[in-house]
């Protein structure tokens, strides 16, 4: 929630609103506290819209994401799509985190990201820590939203498929943190804690209502991992009551897995933990046609980064213009909706499904022959068709 | 006196290659076909004895069903029944029943049926009872496509190696301080060997051509980092298979594109967990999926997964495939593979046949009519 007065905005937390059972985090000490409800006033940069152009980070990243990054600067040109990129290179080979702090910096300026997945390589010593995922905490992307829909003209085992799949971003197992004690005997951390699982369920059920969508489905291992999971299905628990609208049922992670293979159209909303999510957005994303198709986005307090839903290099197939550019434009395409650029990604959007019908058009992971820019060019065609004042191919 | 000394010496050998000498590499030789450690039964014709624990629930149908089918075989099986509800021993730490042990360990192989554990009987579950019991560190989920059985996957044809002991449920959990909590992921060297070892090891001896290791060592690179480096040191050893990396979310993407390009996958403990009820859901479920466990001192038990469905429990309508596809898995353990090879053959021509399916195949027949139907096979094959 924010109020806009003239030369500055005062933010109000948004957990400030929700309901008194929710205890305030106590890290919070800028916070002044009155009973149990508090009041966040903190000044927010204003966003970076400057003569109604916005100014958004763009990270290429390593693999196909150079490529799939010019493909969108070329397709926003073509469309003359009122935002300007400023591209920070992220060199994934270099020790120092000096690559990783510019362009968290810039998102910070902005506000805003698309973002190419960066490669790590894990043959590095453990000092070297993942740059996709010391973004993700630094900048507390705390929610990896993905929609996995079954697309027309794409041919998959399964039909109908339509699974919001909500995952914590920068806990859990992701946390980073391991030592060895004992020489050969390895101890890695995974961090469950209640506010920020409290703060996970609250996004998935705020989602659900605004999408209107009736079901969520908490994905756990609560009966080996009882404290930790235990925890986290607990506070979904708790703030499911506070949405009576929308069902809430859980489901162990080994079961939901064997029944996105069956019968994956009995799924609707899914929320979980940092690991499960990843496998289940990925098995959702090859159940719906593969990573090229679907598009992923991560949402914090204050920033939001855009990128492919699987968040792969595609090192083997680097350069060679094979690659699906679909993720990716789809990935654009929500970050003009974040960026309230509702008609233009709605244009842009019908361009990319209708393109995605056509079979001849299909790249090489969908089992065509088609190419990257043949793919874009044909969007642009699509665009132009529809009647907008564009540039000319 | 010299022909005495030859044919005392030639016994002595004869005894001892029959007995399965140790490798001077590795505690254990896992190879097909031959006598291994002691304890095992010999090629001699008498029949080797096998501890059954029929379960719960469906479990007594099950096995009756299984036992009734290898009498038809004519397999050299001898079954102990055994039960094994936990009891309080000595010192007030919850145990299986000494008898049932004493089976076991004796026996060497075990044939077991589903197990329930009551909600707040104080007892930890009897499937980890059983796990630390016997050191059952390899857990084995060889999931091929049942013709007849129409799933939207088709030729699928790998084998899931699980480490089961350690790694993310040991059990290790904290609270640090009121709403954070902590749980360990163990990963230790000697284990990430031993499994890595099984896995090549049964590659080699099932005629498998690679072997791939699932980690997510990007993100937990001192845990995952050791399991991988442990995994290619010992696929130095075994340079016949290919050894291959891959991370668990590329793995799960390619799997339910396109599973014929797996083969057999080691993993740790919650990777296996997850990967395993995939791939079994690939192939039809839990209902038709073989597993079995290997431990320590050569121990196997060969189970079926699925629950204890108690609210058919008794009515004749189970599914005994799992059970069974199990117990021919136990058969090729233990060397027998004709009469696995003919029980397994009988039991998809039944599926394959579509006329005597019980009701979660999509037949309405009864559990006793199948059972019929495979033994009637078996006997037409011989």
């Amino acid at each position: 929630v924010c109020l806009n007065i003239p030369g500055f905005t005062l933010c109000l937390k948004r957990s400030v609103l929700a309901p008194v059972s929710l205890r305030p985090p106590p890290e919070k000490a800028q916070s002044a506290l009155i009973g149990q409800c508090f009041w966040v006033f903190r000044i927010c940069p204003p966003p970076a819209l400057y003569g109604g152009r916005h100014t958004v980070t763009l990270i290429p990243g390593d693999g196909i994401g150079p490529e799939l990054a010019n493909h969108v600067c070329e397709l926003f040109r073509f469309c003359c799509v009122p935002v300007d990129f400023e591209v920070v290179n992220v060199d994934s080979s270099m020790d120092s985190e000096e690559d990783i702090n510019n362009a968290i910096m810039a998102i910070r300026r902005n506000g805003v990201a698309l973002k190419g997945n960066i490669e790590t390589n894990h043959n590095l010593p453990p000092s070297y820590k993942s740059r996709n995922n010391l973004l993700r905490t630094t900048l507390d992307l705390y929610a990896n939203v993905m929609h996995c829909q079954s697309l027309p003209g794409v041919r998959t085992r399964h039909r109908n498929i339509d699974v919001m799949i909500i995952r914590e971003n920068t806990e859990g197992e992701y946390s980073s943190l391991e030592h060895e004690s004992v020489p050969g005997v390895v101890e890695c951390l995974k961090i469950i804690t209640k506010t920020k699982s409290l703060r996970i369920a609250d996004y998935a059920f705020r989602t659900a209502r605004a999408k209107g969508r009736g079901r969520v489905t908490a994905v756990h291992k609560a009966n080996i991992m009882k404290l930790g999971d235990g925890l986290f299905l607990e506070c979904c628990k708790e703030v499911a009551s506070g949405y009576p609208d929308i069902t809430f049922d859980s489901m162990i992670v080994d079961n939901t897995t064997m029944q996105l293979v069956s019968r994956p159209q009995q799924f609707d909303v899914m929320v979980m933990p940092n690991l499960y999510g990843n496998v289940v957005s990925n098995v959702c994303a090859g159940l719906v046609g593969g990573p090229g198709l679907v598009p992923g986005a991560n949402y914090g307090e204050d920033y939001a980064v855009f990128e492919t839903g699987t968040r792969n290099t595609g090192k083997s197939i680097a350069n060679q213009n094979t690659a699906n550019p679909t993720a990716m434009l789809l990935a654009s395409c929500l970050l003009l909706d974040h960026l309230r650029l509702h008609a233009y990604a709605r244009m842009i959007r019908r361009a990319i499904l209708s393109t995605v019908t056509e079979t001849r058009l299909h790249t090489a992971d969908l089992g065509g022959q088609g190419s990257t820019s043949e793919v874009v060019r044909s969007v642009m065609k699509a665009v132009q068709s529809t009647g907008p004042l564009t540039l000319s191919i | 006196s010299r022909g005495r000394r030859v044919r005392s010496l030639s016994r002595t050998l004869v005894r001892r290659w029959s007995r399965g000498k140790p490798d001077g590499a590795g505690e254990t030789r896992w190879s097909r076909g031959n006598q291994m450690e002691q304890g095992k039964p010999d090629a001699r014709g008498k029949p080797d004895t096998v501890t059954l624990i029929p379960g719960d629930g469906i479990g007594p149908e099950i096995s009756s069903a299984v036992m009734k089918i290898f009498e038809a075989a004519k397999a050299p099986i001898r079954w102990e029944e055994r039960n094994v509800t936990a009891i309080k021993g000595p010192g007030g730490r919850w145990m299986i029943p000494p008898d049932a042990k004493e089976s076991m360990d004796r026996n060497k192989i075990g044939l077991k049926g589903p197990l329930k554990t009551p909600i707040a009987a104080g007892h930890p579950s009897m499937n980890l009872l059983l796990r630390k019991t016997f050191d059952l560190y390899a857990n084995v989920r060889p999931c091929i496509s049942i013709e007849g059985y129409k799933t939207p996957y088709t030729n699928v044809d790998l084998v899931t190696i699980r480490e089961n002991t350690e790694g993310e449920y040991s059990g290790i959990e904290h609270v640090i301080v009121e709403g954070v909590v902590q749980s360990i992921k163990l990963i230790t060297e000697d284990a990430s060997r031993r499994i890595a070892e099984y896995a090549f090891e049964y590659a080699r001896n099932n005629q498998r051509s690679s072997v791939t290791a699932v980690h997510k060592a990007n993100i937990m690179r001192m845990s995952d980092g050791l399991f991988l480096r442990k995994c290619r040191e010992v696929a130095e050893g075994y340079k016949d298979i290919k050894f291959t990396e891959m991370y668990l979310d590329t793995v799960c993407l390619n799997m339910v594109q396109d599973p014929t390009q797996f083969d057999v996958l080691v993993m740790p403990n919650l990777y296996g967990d997850i990967l395993s009820d995939l791939c079994a859901g690939l192939i039809g479920g839990l209902g038709v999926t073989p597993s079995g466990n290997i431990g320590a001192n050569g121990v196997a038990i060969f189970e079926s997964v699925h629950g204890t469905a108690p609210d058919i429990a008794g009515l004749d309508m189970a599914n005994p495939t799992a059970l069974l596809l199990s117990a021919v898995m136990m058969l090729r353990h233990m060397g027998l593979h004709d009469y696995g090879n003919k029980i397994q053959t009988a039991c998809f021509d039944t599926i394959r046949d579509k006329k005597v399916l019980t009701k979660d195949l999509g037949g309405n027949s009864k559990c006793s009519e199948f059972t019929a139907d495979i033994c009637r096979r078996i006997q037409d094959l011989d």
